[in-house]
Protein backbone atom coordinates (compact mmCIF):
# COMPACT_ATOMS: atom_id res chain seq x y z
CA UNK A 1 0.00 0.00 0.00
CA UNK A 2 1.43 3.33 -1.10
CA UNK A 3 1.53 6.70 1.17
CA UNK A 4 -0.84 8.32 -1.33
CA UNK A 5 -3.20 5.19 -1.05
CA UNK A 6 -2.83 5.67 2.92
CA UNK A 7 -3.36 9.11 3.02
CA UNK A 8 -6.77 8.60 1.45
CA UNK A 9 -7.65 5.54 3.47
CA UNK A 10 -7.45 8.06 6.47
CA UNK A 11 -8.95 11.02 4.52
CA UNK A 12 -11.64 8.43 4.64
CA UNK A 13 -12.03 7.96 7.90
CA UNK A 14 -10.22 4.19 8.56
CA UNK A 15 -9.55 3.13 11.74
CA UNK A 16 -5.81 3.10 12.16
CA UNK A 17 -6.01 -0.95 13.30
CA UNK A 18 -7.61 -1.31 9.80
CA UNK A 19 -4.89 0.40 8.03
CA UNK A 20 -2.39 -1.66 9.89
CA UNK A 21 -4.58 -4.88 8.99
CA UNK A 22 -4.71 -3.58 5.07
CA UNK A 23 -0.22 -2.80 5.01
CA UNK A 24 0.30 -6.60 6.97
CA UNK A 25 -2.02 -8.22 4.38
CA UNK A 26 -0.32 -6.41 1.47
CA UNK A 27 2.84 -6.75 2.50
CA UNK A 28 2.14 -10.41 3.01
CA UNK A 29 0.77 -10.70 -0.82
CA UNK A 30 3.70 -9.25 -2.05
CA UNK A 31 6.03 -11.84 0.02
CA UNK A 32 3.79 -14.66 -1.68
CA UNK A 33 5.56 -15.27 -4.40
CA UNK A 34 9.05 -15.25 -2.35
CA UNK A 35 7.51 -17.93 -0.14
CA UNK A 36 6.75 -19.87 -2.44
CA UNK A 37 9.64 -20.22 -4.25
CA UNK A 38 11.67 -20.90 -0.86
CA UNK A 39 8.95 -23.79 0.13
CA UNK A 40 9.34 -25.32 -3.20
CA UNK A 41 13.16 -25.51 -2.48
CA UNK A 42 12.41 -26.82 0.96
CA UNK A 43 10.21 -29.28 -0.31
CA UNK A 44 12.26 -30.21 -2.69
CA UNK A 45 15.52 -30.76 -0.57
CA UNK A 46 13.05 -33.07 1.44
CA UNK A 47 12.08 -34.58 -1.78
CA UNK A 48 15.90 -35.38 -2.41
CA UNK A 49 16.56 -36.74 0.79
CA UNK A 50 14.08 -39.37 0.87
CA UNK A 51 15.12 -40.20 -2.70
CA UNK A 52 18.93 -40.44 -1.54
CA UNK A 53 17.49 -42.57 1.37
CA UNK A 54 15.52 -45.07 -0.89
CA UNK A 55 18.27 -45.25 -2.96
CA UNK A 56 20.81 -46.63 -1.07
CA UNK A 57 18.72 -49.04 1.25
CA UNK A 58 18.16 -52.58 0.02
CA UNK A 59 15.42 -53.94 -1.26
CA UNK A 60 16.22 -52.69 -4.62
CA UNK A 61 13.72 -52.49 -7.68
CA UNK A 62 15.18 -54.05 -10.29
CA UNK A 63 12.36 -55.35 -12.51
CA UNK A 64 10.93 -51.51 -12.05
CA UNK A 65 14.87 -50.03 -13.02
CA UNK A 66 14.77 -51.94 -16.15
CA UNK A 67 11.76 -51.33 -17.19
CA UNK A 68 12.30 -47.88 -17.24
CA UNK A 69 15.44 -47.91 -18.82
CA UNK A 70 13.41 -49.17 -21.81
CA UNK A 71 11.09 -46.15 -21.48
CA UNK A 72 13.64 -43.55 -20.97
CA UNK A 73 16.59 -44.75 -23.38
CA UNK A 74 15.20 -47.08 -26.01
CA UNK A 75 11.75 -44.69 -26.46
CA UNK A 76 14.01 -41.55 -26.62
CA UNK A 77 16.62 -42.93 -29.19
CA UNK A 78 14.59 -42.44 -32.53
CA UNK A 79 13.78 -38.44 -31.56
CA UNK A 80 17.06 -37.78 -29.90
CA UNK A 81 18.75 -39.64 -32.88
CA UNK A 82 16.68 -37.51 -35.41
CA UNK A 83 17.21 -34.26 -33.39
CA UNK A 84 21.18 -35.04 -33.55
CA UNK A 85 21.05 -35.52 -37.31
CA UNK A 86 19.18 -32.43 -37.90
CA UNK A 87 21.87 -30.62 -35.73
CA UNK A 88 24.47 -31.85 -37.73
CA UNK A 89 22.67 -31.16 -41.32
CA UNK A 90 21.96 -27.31 -40.11
CA UNK A 91 25.96 -27.01 -38.67
CA UNK A 92 27.31 -28.64 -42.20
CA UNK A 93 25.46 -26.11 -43.62
CA UNK A 94 25.92 -22.98 -41.39
CA UNK A 95 29.49 -23.70 -41.00
CA UNK A 96 30.28 -24.29 -43.99
CA UNK A 97 28.84 -20.87 -45.72
CA UNK A 98 30.74 -18.88 -42.77
CA UNK A 99 34.26 -20.60 -42.93
CA UNK A 100 34.34 -20.49 -46.95
CA UNK A 101 33.38 -16.70 -46.10
CA UNK A 102 36.62 -15.93 -43.54
CA UNK A 103 38.80 -19.19 -45.71
CA UNK A 104 38.75 -21.33 -43.26
CA UNK A 105 37.07 -23.71 -45.30
CA UNK A 106 39.39 -26.88 -44.31
CA UNK A 107 38.53 -26.62 -40.36
CA UNK A 108 34.72 -27.18 -41.45
CA UNK A 109 35.13 -31.32 -39.62
CA UNK A 110 36.53 -30.13 -36.78
CA UNK A 111 33.99 -27.30 -36.41
CA UNK A 112 31.15 -29.91 -36.55
CA UNK A 113 32.32 -31.99 -34.32
CA UNK A 114 33.70 -30.02 -32.08
CA UNK A 115 30.34 -28.11 -31.92
CA UNK A 116 28.14 -31.21 -31.96
CA UNK A 117 30.32 -33.28 -29.28
CA UNK A 118 31.54 -30.41 -27.25
CA UNK A 119 27.79 -28.58 -26.56
CA UNK A 120 25.07 -29.05 -29.59
CA UNK A 121 24.99 -32.96 -28.93
CA UNK A 122 24.50 -32.84 -24.85
CA UNK A 123 22.16 -29.76 -24.41
CA UNK A 124 19.83 -31.01 -27.35
CA UNK A 125 20.03 -34.40 -25.77
CA UNK A 126 18.91 -33.16 -22.26
CA UNK A 127 16.03 -30.89 -23.90
CA UNK A 128 14.78 -33.44 -25.79
CA UNK A 129 14.64 -35.68 -22.80
CA UNK A 130 13.54 -33.19 -20.80
CA UNK A 131 10.38 -32.77 -22.88
CA UNK A 132 9.52 -36.08 -23.83
CA UNK A 133 10.61 -37.80 -20.52
CA UNK A 134 9.84 -34.90 -18.40
CA UNK A 135 5.99 -34.55 -19.48
CA UNK A 136 5.74 -38.51 -19.27
CA UNK A 137 7.17 -38.91 -15.83
CA UNK A 138 5.17 -35.89 -14.38
CA UNK A 139 2.08 -36.84 -16.18
CA UNK A 140 2.31 -40.68 -15.15
CA UNK A 141 3.29 -39.86 -11.26
CA UNK A 142 0.86 -36.91 -11.15
CA UNK A 143 -2.41 -39.13 -12.32
CA UNK A 144 -1.27 -42.13 -9.95
CA UNK A 145 -1.28 -39.27 -6.98
CA UNK A 146 -4.57 -37.93 -7.55
CA UNK A 147 -6.26 -40.95 -7.89
CA UNK A 148 -4.54 -42.40 -5.04
CA UNK A 149 -2.50 -44.66 -6.77
CA UNK A 150 0.66 -43.70 -4.23
CA UNK A 151 -0.89 -44.03 -1.61
CA UNK A 152 -2.31 -47.81 -2.43
CA UNK A 153 1.30 -48.41 -2.89
CA UNK A 154 2.76 -46.65 0.55
CA UNK A 155 -0.26 -48.93 2.19
CA UNK A 156 0.65 -51.83 0.91
CA UNK A 157 4.14 -51.03 2.60
CA UNK A 158 6.18 -50.71 -0.22
CA UNK A 159 8.18 -47.13 -0.44
CA UNK A 160 6.81 -45.03 -3.07
CA UNK A 161 10.20 -43.34 -3.32
CA UNK A 162 12.20 -46.40 -4.19
CA UNK A 163 9.89 -48.08 -6.44
CA UNK A 164 8.32 -44.70 -8.65
CA UNK A 165 11.83 -42.01 -8.24
CA UNK A 166 14.75 -43.80 -7.65
CA UNK A 167 14.46 -46.18 -10.37
CA UNK A 168 13.31 -43.15 -12.53
CA UNK A 169 16.04 -41.27 -11.49
CA UNK A 170 18.40 -43.79 -12.28
CA UNK A 171 17.27 -44.53 -15.31
CA UNK A 172 17.52 -41.11 -16.35
CA UNK A 173 21.29 -40.63 -15.17
CA UNK A 174 22.46 -43.71 -17.04
CA UNK A 175 20.75 -43.16 -19.84
CA UNK A 176 21.16 -39.47 -20.89
CA UNK A 177 24.88 -40.23 -21.15
CA UNK A 178 23.87 -43.05 -23.89
CA UNK A 179 21.34 -40.85 -25.93
CA UNK A 180 24.19 -38.14 -26.28
CA UNK A 181 26.48 -40.30 -27.30
CA UNK A 182 23.89 -41.57 -30.01
CA UNK A 183 22.75 -38.08 -30.77
CA UNK A 184 26.21 -36.94 -31.48
CA UNK A 185 26.96 -40.01 -33.83
CA UNK A 186 24.05 -39.23 -36.13
CA UNK A 187 25.06 -35.49 -36.02
CA UNK A 188 28.56 -36.23 -37.25
CA UNK A 189 27.20 -38.80 -39.44
CA UNK A 190 24.82 -36.50 -41.17
CA UNK A 191 27.10 -33.69 -40.71
CA UNK A 192 29.67 -35.61 -42.74
CA UNK A 193 27.08 -36.22 -45.25
CA UNK A 194 26.07 -32.99 -45.81
CA UNK A 195 29.41 -31.94 -46.50
CA UNK A 196 30.20 -34.69 -48.55
CA UNK A 197 26.98 -33.95 -50.63
CA UNK A 198 28.26 -30.24 -51.32
CA UNK A 199 31.92 -31.23 -51.80
CA UNK A 200 33.09 -34.91 -51.34
CA UNK A 201 35.00 -36.00 -49.00
CA UNK A 202 35.66 -39.61 -47.32
CA UNK A 203 34.44 -40.37 -43.84
CA UNK A 204 38.27 -41.60 -43.60
CA UNK A 205 39.90 -38.04 -44.67
CA UNK A 206 36.89 -35.98 -42.75
CA UNK A 207 37.80 -38.09 -39.22
CA UNK A 208 41.34 -37.55 -39.03
CA UNK A 209 40.80 -34.05 -40.19
CA UNK A 210 38.02 -33.96 -37.43
CA UNK A 211 39.88 -35.28 -34.44
CA UNK A 212 43.47 -34.18 -35.65
CA UNK A 213 44.69 -33.07 -32.06
CA UNK A 214 42.05 -33.83 -30.18
CA UNK A 215 42.01 -35.83 -26.93
CA UNK A 216 39.66 -37.42 -24.67
CA UNK A 217 39.51 -34.63 -22.23
CA UNK A 218 37.58 -32.88 -25.50
CA UNK A 219 34.90 -35.53 -25.57
CA UNK A 220 33.92 -37.42 -22.33
CA UNK A 221 33.48 -34.37 -19.70
CA UNK A 222 30.39 -32.92 -22.35
CA UNK A 223 29.48 -36.39 -22.75
CA UNK A 224 29.52 -37.29 -18.64
CA UNK A 225 27.81 -33.99 -18.05
CA UNK A 226 24.43 -34.92 -19.29
CA UNK A 227 24.25 -37.44 -16.49
CA UNK A 228 23.72 -34.47 -13.95
CA UNK A 229 21.02 -33.06 -16.48
CA UNK A 230 19.09 -36.74 -16.08
CA UNK A 231 19.60 -36.46 -12.38
CA UNK A 232 17.81 -32.70 -12.97
CA UNK A 233 15.64 -33.94 -15.47
CA UNK A 234 14.41 -37.41 -13.43
CA UNK A 235 14.19 -35.50 -9.79
CA UNK A 236 12.26 -31.97 -10.88
CA UNK A 237 9.81 -34.83 -12.92
CA UNK A 238 9.14 -37.43 -10.52
CA UNK A 239 8.84 -34.57 -7.71
CA UNK A 240 6.68 -32.31 -9.91
CA UNK A 241 4.52 -35.66 -10.10
CA UNK A 242 4.32 -37.21 -6.86
CA UNK A 243 3.17 -33.48 -5.33
CA UNK A 244 0.49 -32.78 -7.55
CA UNK A 245 -3.04 -31.88 -6.17
CA UNK A 246 -6.20 -31.10 -8.21
CA UNK A 247 -7.73 -33.64 -10.40
CA UNK A 248 -6.93 -33.97 -14.32
CA UNK A 249 -5.98 -30.15 -14.06
CA UNK A 250 -3.49 -31.25 -11.17
CA UNK A 251 -1.62 -33.65 -13.95
CA UNK A 252 -1.39 -31.16 -16.75
CA UNK A 253 -0.14 -28.63 -14.72
CA UNK A 254 2.24 -31.39 -13.34
CA UNK A 255 3.14 -32.27 -17.05
CA UNK A 256 4.01 -28.69 -17.82
CA UNK A 257 5.65 -27.40 -14.95
CA UNK A 258 7.91 -31.21 -15.44
CA UNK A 259 9.13 -30.29 -18.66
CA UNK A 260 9.33 -26.04 -18.36
CA UNK A 261 11.43 -26.41 -14.24
CA UNK A 262 13.64 -29.11 -16.17
CA UNK A 263 14.47 -27.41 -19.25
CA UNK A 264 14.81 -24.60 -17.49
CA UNK A 265 17.59 -26.08 -14.94
CA UNK A 266 19.13 -27.75 -17.41
CA UNK A 267 20.02 -24.98 -19.24
CA UNK A 268 21.10 -23.19 -15.65
CA UNK A 269 23.21 -26.22 -15.34
CA UNK A 270 24.56 -26.49 -18.40
CA UNK A 271 26.24 -23.00 -18.05
CA UNK A 272 27.97 -23.79 -14.84
CA UNK A 273 29.06 -27.45 -15.66
CA UNK A 274 30.66 -25.68 -19.01
CA UNK A 275 32.28 -23.38 -16.95
CA UNK A 276 33.52 -26.31 -14.34
CA UNK A 277 34.69 -28.38 -17.01
CA UNK A 278 36.78 -25.93 -18.84
CA UNK A 279 38.92 -24.89 -15.36
CA UNK A 280 39.10 -28.89 -14.53
CA UNK A 281 39.21 -30.00 -18.17
CA UNK A 282 41.22 -27.34 -19.78
CA UNK B 1 -9.05 -44.69 26.62
CA UNK B 2 -7.97 -47.85 27.98
CA UNK B 3 -9.12 -51.06 26.47
CA UNK B 4 -8.27 -54.23 27.56
CA UNK B 5 -8.40 -57.08 24.50
CA UNK B 6 -9.76 -60.43 25.64
CA UNK B 7 -6.90 -62.85 25.34
CA UNK B 8 -7.12 -64.96 21.57
CA UNK B 9 -8.00 -68.42 22.28
CA UNK B 10 -5.98 -69.61 18.81
CA UNK B 11 -2.77 -71.15 18.90
CA UNK B 12 -1.42 -68.78 15.74
CA UNK B 13 -1.96 -65.94 18.01
CA UNK B 14 0.09 -67.26 21.03
CA UNK B 15 2.76 -64.59 21.93
CA UNK B 16 0.71 -61.27 20.76
CA UNK B 17 0.31 -58.65 23.30
CA UNK B 18 -3.51 -59.59 23.85
CA UNK B 19 -4.08 -57.01 26.33
CA UNK B 20 -3.08 -54.17 23.66
CA UNK B 21 -6.06 -53.65 21.23
CA UNK B 22 -5.10 -53.80 18.06
CA UNK B 23 -5.56 -50.31 17.08
CA UNK B 24 -5.55 -47.40 19.59
CA UNK B 25 -6.42 -44.46 18.64
CA UNK B 26 -5.62 -41.50 21.58
CA UNK B 27 -6.83 -37.29 21.24
CA UNK B 28 -5.85 -36.98 18.11
CA UNK B 29 -6.49 -33.52 16.43
CA UNK B 30 -5.99 -32.77 12.54
CA UNK B 31 -6.29 -29.24 10.93
CA UNK B 32 -6.06 -28.11 7.63
CA UNK B 33 -5.20 -24.61 7.22
CA UNK B 34 -7.89 -22.89 9.94
CA UNK B 35 -10.33 -26.00 9.00
CA UNK B 36 -10.46 -28.54 12.30
CA UNK B 37 -11.01 -32.20 10.83
CA UNK B 38 -10.68 -34.09 14.35
CA UNK B 39 -11.05 -32.31 17.56
CA UNK B 40 -9.85 -35.36 20.14
CA UNK B 41 -10.57 -38.40 18.06
CA UNK B 42 -9.81 -41.50 20.62
CA UNK B 43 -10.87 -45.00 19.60
CA UNK B 44 -9.56 -48.26 20.00
CA UNK B 45 -10.24 -51.64 18.18
CA UNK B 46 -9.55 -55.30 19.35
CA UNK B 47 -8.97 -57.75 17.32
CA UNK B 48 -11.77 -59.69 16.09
CA UNK B 49 -14.00 -56.68 16.53
CA UNK B 50 -15.40 -54.44 13.99
CA UNK B 51 -15.98 -51.19 14.52
CA UNK B 52 -17.89 -48.71 11.76
CA UNK B 53 -17.15 -44.84 12.27
CA UNK B 54 -20.47 -42.86 10.59
CA UNK B 55 -21.15 -39.06 9.81
CA UNK B 56 -21.60 -36.16 7.74
CA UNK B 57 -19.84 -36.15 4.47
CA UNK B 58 -16.37 -34.25 5.39
CA UNK B 59 -16.24 -34.77 8.89
CA UNK B 60 -12.71 -36.48 8.86
CA UNK B 61 -13.64 -40.01 8.53
CA UNK B 62 -11.82 -40.45 5.64
CA UNK B 63 -8.70 -38.64 7.79
CA UNK B 64 -8.84 -40.41 10.20
CA UNK B 65 -8.38 -43.90 8.72
CA UNK B 66 -5.14 -41.94 6.45
CA UNK B 67 -3.80 -41.52 10.16
CA UNK B 68 -4.39 -44.83 11.52
CA UNK B 69 -2.52 -45.83 8.15
CA UNK B 70 0.24 -43.48 8.25
CA UNK B 71 -0.87 -42.04 4.95
CA UNK B 72 -1.10 -38.88 6.96
CA UNK B 73 0.56 -36.85 10.37
CA UNK B 74 -1.62 -35.63 13.03
CA UNK B 75 -0.84 -32.53 14.26
CA UNK B 76 -1.50 -34.22 18.09
CA UNK B 77 -2.34 -37.59 19.75
CA UNK B 78 -1.06 -41.05 19.46
CA UNK B 79 -1.89 -43.79 17.24
CA UNK B 80 -0.90 -47.33 18.49
CA UNK B 81 -0.88 -50.67 16.40
CA UNK B 82 -0.70 -53.73 18.74
CA UNK B 83 0.48 -51.29 21.12
CA UNK B 84 3.56 -49.63 19.18
CA UNK B 85 3.09 -45.95 18.83
CA UNK B 86 3.19 -45.46 15.17
CA UNK B 87 4.42 -41.14 15.22
CA UNK B 88 7.84 -40.74 14.05
CA UNK B 89 8.30 -44.05 12.22
CA UNK B 90 10.40 -43.34 9.24
CA UNK B 91 8.69 -44.70 5.94
CA UNK B 92 10.61 -48.52 6.02
CA UNK B 93 9.61 -49.10 10.04
CA UNK B 94 6.32 -47.84 9.45
CA UNK B 95 6.23 -50.10 6.41
CA UNK B 96 7.15 -53.51 8.67
CA UNK B 97 3.70 -52.21 11.01
CA UNK B 98 1.75 -50.98 7.46
CA UNK B 99 2.75 -55.16 6.32
CA UNK B 100 -0.07 -56.32 9.08
CA UNK B 101 -2.73 -54.16 7.98
CA UNK B 102 -4.84 -53.94 4.91
CA UNK B 103 -6.08 -50.70 3.27
CA UNK B 104 -9.44 -50.92 0.94
CA UNK B 105 -9.48 -47.13 -0.77
CA UNK B 106 -12.78 -45.24 -1.20
CA UNK B 107 -11.94 -45.41 -5.00
CA UNK B 108 -10.75 -48.59 -5.42
CA UNK B 109 -7.29 -46.95 -6.24
CA UNK B 110 -6.49 -50.27 -8.35
CA UNK B 111 -2.80 -49.82 -10.59
CA UNK B 112 -4.76 -48.71 -13.88
CA UNK B 113 -1.69 -50.10 -15.56
CA UNK B 114 -1.92 -53.55 -14.10
CA UNK B 115 -4.16 -56.72 -14.60
CA UNK B 116 -6.67 -57.77 -11.86
CA UNK B 117 -4.19 -60.72 -10.67
CA UNK B 118 -1.25 -58.31 -10.82
CA UNK B 119 -2.87 -55.50 -8.70
CA UNK B 120 -3.25 -58.36 -5.73
CA UNK B 121 0.21 -59.88 -6.74
CA UNK B 122 1.58 -57.10 -6.04
CA UNK B 123 2.14 -56.87 -2.40
CA UNK B 124 3.42 -60.44 -2.34
CA UNK B 125 6.08 -60.02 -5.29
CA UNK B 126 7.67 -57.04 -2.84
CA UNK B 127 7.19 -58.91 0.52
CA UNK B 128 6.72 -62.57 -0.67
CA UNK B 129 9.70 -63.20 -2.00
CA UNK B 130 9.77 -66.98 -0.10
CA UNK B 131 7.35 -67.40 -2.47
CA UNK B 132 7.43 -69.06 -5.92
CA UNK B 133 5.79 -67.46 -8.91
CA UNK B 134 3.34 -70.07 -8.93
CA UNK B 135 2.40 -70.14 -5.27
CA UNK B 136 2.14 -66.57 -5.59
CA UNK B 137 -0.28 -67.12 -8.62
CA UNK B 138 -2.05 -69.94 -6.45
CA UNK B 139 -2.45 -67.07 -3.55
CA UNK B 140 -3.74 -64.74 -5.54
CA UNK B 141 -6.57 -66.95 -7.58
CA UNK B 142 -7.45 -68.03 -4.06
CA UNK B 143 -7.99 -64.47 -3.30
CA UNK B 144 -9.93 -63.97 -6.32
CA UNK B 145 -11.91 -66.76 -5.61
CA UNK B 146 -12.73 -65.33 -1.88
CA UNK B 147 -14.55 -62.34 -3.58
CA UNK B 148 -15.99 -63.68 -6.39
CA UNK B 149 -13.96 -62.32 -9.13
CA UNK B 150 -11.65 -65.35 -10.11
CA UNK B 151 -13.02 -65.04 -13.81
CA UNK B 152 -11.12 -61.71 -14.36
CA UNK B 153 -7.50 -62.12 -13.84
CA UNK B 154 -6.51 -60.69 -17.17
CA UNK B 155 -8.72 -57.67 -17.15
CA UNK B 156 -7.81 -54.18 -16.78
CA UNK B 157 -9.24 -52.01 -13.67
CA UNK B 158 -10.81 -49.82 -16.52
CA UNK B 159 -12.33 -52.83 -17.75
CA UNK B 160 -14.70 -53.82 -14.80
CA UNK B 161 -17.54 -52.01 -12.76
CA UNK B 162 -16.88 -50.04 -9.57
CA UNK B 163 -18.39 -53.05 -7.59
CA UNK B 164 -16.23 -55.14 -8.95
CA UNK B 165 -12.88 -52.91 -8.23
CA UNK B 166 -13.56 -52.96 -4.80
CA UNK B 167 -13.64 -56.54 -4.61
CA UNK B 168 -10.49 -56.31 -6.24
CA UNK B 169 -9.28 -53.64 -3.56
CA UNK B 170 -10.39 -55.57 -1.02
CA UNK B 171 -8.83 -58.73 -2.13
CA UNK B 172 -5.43 -56.79 -2.70
CA UNK B 173 -5.55 -55.18 0.85
CA UNK B 174 -6.53 -59.27 1.73
CA UNK B 175 -2.79 -60.32 0.13
CA UNK B 176 -0.17 -60.17 3.08
CA UNK B 177 -3.28 -62.00 5.70
CA UNK B 178 -3.22 -59.04 7.81
CA UNK B 179 -4.71 -58.92 10.90
CA UNK B 180 -6.23 -55.01 10.79
CA UNK B 181 -8.63 -54.44 7.83
CA UNK B 182 -9.45 -50.76 7.25
CA UNK B 183 -12.02 -50.10 4.68
CA UNK B 184 -12.83 -46.29 3.19
CA UNK B 185 -16.59 -46.58 2.10
CA UNK B 186 -17.00 -50.00 1.32
CA UNK B 187 -20.13 -49.56 -0.38
CA UNK B 188 -20.20 -46.04 -1.38
CA UNK B 189 -21.37 -45.69 -5.46
CA UNK B 190 -22.99 -48.83 -5.54
CA UNK B 191 -26.32 -50.08 -6.27
CA UNK B 192 -27.86 -51.70 -3.08
CA UNK B 193 -27.28 -55.02 -4.28
CA UNK B 194 -23.84 -54.45 -5.29
CA UNK B 195 -23.64 -52.90 -1.28
CA UNK B 196 -25.59 -56.22 0.34
CA UNK B 197 -23.26 -57.90 -2.03
CA UNK B 198 -20.11 -56.12 -0.22
CA UNK B 199 -21.70 -55.97 2.95
CA UNK B 200 -21.95 -60.01 2.97
CA UNK B 201 -18.34 -60.45 2.17
CA UNK B 202 -17.00 -58.46 4.48
CA UNK B 203 -18.84 -60.35 7.11
CA UNK B 204 -17.38 -63.31 5.63
CA UNK B 205 -13.98 -62.26 5.33
CA UNK B 206 -14.01 -61.11 9.33
CA UNK B 207 -15.69 -64.78 10.64
CA UNK B 208 -12.95 -66.20 8.58
CA UNK B 209 -10.14 -64.09 9.53
CA UNK B 210 -10.52 -62.93 12.37
CA UNK B 211 -9.25 -59.00 12.02
CA UNK B 212 -9.60 -56.04 14.09
CA UNK B 213 -11.27 -53.60 11.46
CA UNK B 214 -12.36 -50.14 11.11
CA UNK B 215 -14.89 -49.13 8.45
CA UNK B 216 -15.58 -45.76 7.90
CA UNK B 217 -19.00 -45.22 5.71
CA UNK B 218 -21.69 -42.88 5.75
CA UNK B 219 -24.18 -46.26 4.84
CA UNK B 220 -26.37 -46.85 8.42
CA UNK B 221 -27.46 -50.09 6.94
CA UNK B 222 -24.10 -51.19 6.35
CA UNK B 223 -22.63 -50.61 9.40
CA UNK B 224 -25.55 -51.84 11.29
CA UNK B 225 -24.86 -55.03 9.07
CA UNK B 226 -20.84 -55.59 9.06
CA UNK B 227 -20.04 -53.62 12.25
CA UNK B 228 -20.67 -54.73 16.06
CA UNK B 229 -19.36 -51.20 17.60
CA UNK B 230 -20.30 -47.94 16.03
CA UNK B 231 -18.70 -44.63 16.67
CA UNK B 232 -20.58 -41.33 15.25
CA UNK B 233 -18.60 -38.60 14.82
CA UNK B 234 -19.37 -34.73 14.59
CA UNK B 235 -17.29 -31.62 14.46
CA UNK B 236 -14.17 -34.15 14.50
CA UNK B 237 -14.91 -35.62 18.12
CA UNK B 238 -17.00 -39.06 18.54
CA UNK B 239 -20.24 -37.76 19.36
CA UNK B 240 -21.11 -41.26 20.53
CA UNK B 241 -19.71 -45.12 20.73
CA UNK B 242 -21.59 -47.89 21.16
CA UNK B 243 -23.52 -50.79 19.58
CA UNK B 244 -26.83 -50.12 17.35
CA UNK B 245 -29.03 -50.32 19.44
CA UNK B 246 -27.75 -48.11 22.10
CA UNK B 247 -27.01 -45.54 19.84
CA UNK B 248 -30.55 -45.82 19.05
CA UNK B 249 -31.82 -45.48 22.66
CA UNK B 250 -29.18 -42.17 22.86
CA UNK B 251 -30.77 -39.01 23.18
CA UNK B 252 -28.21 -36.82 21.76
CA UNK B 253 -30.34 -34.34 19.16
CA UNK B 254 -28.23 -35.68 16.29
CA UNK B 255 -27.62 -39.15 17.15
CA UNK B 256 -31.19 -38.98 16.80
CA UNK B 257 -31.39 -36.86 14.04
CA UNK B 258 -28.63 -38.84 12.18
CA UNK B 259 -30.39 -42.41 12.64
CA UNK B 260 -33.36 -41.12 11.80
CA UNK B 261 -32.59 -39.09 8.67
CA UNK B 262 -30.11 -42.12 7.06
Amino acid sequence: MSERDLNAAREMGAHPGQLAQSMSSALRASLRPIDTFLEWFGDLGMFSWQVVRAAVTPPFEFREMFRQLDEIGSMSLPLVAAAGAAIGAVLSLEARYSLTRFGAKSMLPAAIVYSVIHETGPIITGLIVSGRVGAGIGAELASMKVTEQIDAIEASAVNPYKLLAVTRILACILMLPLLTLAADFCGVLVGWITQTLAEPLSLQQFINSAFKGANLNDFLPPTFKTAVFGLIIGLISCFQGMRTQGGAAGVGRAATSSVVLSSLFVILADVVLVKFILIFFP
Amino acid sequence: MATICAPMPTPEQAGNDHDAPAISVVDLHKSFADQKVLDGISLSVCRGQTLAVLGRSGTGKSVLLRIVIGLQKPDSGAVRIHGQDIAGLDIDRLGAVRMKMGFSFQHSALYDSLTVEQNVMFSLQHHRKDMSKSMQRDRVRELLAEVGMEGHLEKMPSEISGGMQKRVGLARALALKPDILLLDEPTAGLDPIGSAEIDDLILKLQTEHRMASIVVTHDLHSAKTIAGRLALIDKGSVVVEGTFAELQNSDIEFVRQFLGQS
